[in-house]
């Protein structure tokens, strides 16, 4: 029961960011309750027993990544986006659409998944398996990763440089 | 005890506000963004189905998508940076260069 109360709230706070980033037109508050939706969504992998995943995801996506998502927010100087006018047969059509489709699915998802229902706490998602499994494994798709971090590195340098800078790097090199 | 679904629907969710904010927002950062979210959505199902089948993998791969979305953010931010030197607007209409 607990745990249904607490999964209740984390995704009601999950599903009101997830909204209120929708809502507002400020980039810098889309980007604050993206924050509550990544923090919220950190407590439902506790829920599920994912202690792991939920330290990575507050450490990566919370912290490092949201805090550059602010910092070009901020470099930029991003003001309110500007209202333009949508389609009106995207709008008739577009908004029953959504709504029946999202009730399909859930209806569908809830009736037809069958009754069985996720323990809690009965995955061992502690670091030590995950570690095991991830440089045994997943030994090479793990190393794959760090050349993909090493190239999204230099393109980010490469693109945010200035032209200028690429120039004469260029005629030095 | 709570069902599989109760956590799919809530991925569910997530992806679909964020497949709403991709098509409705105007600003590429928000763009961006809605598209973090979309990750998000995924990753939870992924954490449900592997407390489901009781297979640690699913949390690997959840770890391998957050690297990729990480490695993402920085190109893709990058981009952001260099469109609004060369345009001077965050405004995704006014990028229309490559529209005939």
């Amino acid at each position: 029961m607990l745990h249904l109360i607490l999964f209740t709230g984390f995704g009601l706070v999950c599903v009101a960011g997830a909204v209120n980033l929708l809502v507002q037109r400020h980039p810098i508050n889309s980007a604050l309750s993206l924050v509550v939706v990544m923090g919220a969504l950190a407590a439902e992998y506790l829920l599920l027993g994912a202690e792991f995943v939920a330290a990575v995801q507050v450490i990566v996506y919370a912290g490092a990544v949201m805090v550059l998502f602010v910092f070009v927010i901020m470099l930029l100087n991003a003001g309110e986006e500007e209202r333009t006018q949508g389609s009106r047969v995207a709008l008739l059509l577009g908004v029953p659409g959504l709504v029946v489709g999202s009730l399909l699915i859930a209806w569908v998802l809830i009736h037809r998944s069958g009754t069985e229902a996720v323990r809690v706490g009965a995955l061992p998602g502690y670091p030590k398996a995950i570690a095991q499994l991830l440089f045994h494994d997943f030994l090479l798709p793990f190393e794959v990763t760090s050349i993909l971090v090493l190239i999204a590195i230099m393109g980010a340098v490469v693109l945010a440089a200035k032209p200028s800078q690429v120039q004469q790097g260029k005629k030095e090199g | 005890m709570i069902p599989l679904s109760y956590y799919l629907v809530l991925g569910g969710i997530l992806f679909a506000c964020g497949v709403a904010g991709f098509l409705i927002k105007r600003n590429i950062i928000t763009i961006f963004m809605s598209i973090e979210l979309m990750l998000n959505g995924v990753n939870l199902s992924f954490v449900a189905f592997a407390a489901h089948w009781h297979a640690l993998s699913g949390q690997v791969f959840v770890f391998f998508v957050m690297v990729v979305a990480a490695a993402e953010a920085a190109v893709g931010l990058a981009i952001i940076i260099a469109v609004y030197r060369t345009r001077e607007t965050l405004n995704v209409d006014q990028v229309n260069l490559l529209k005939l």
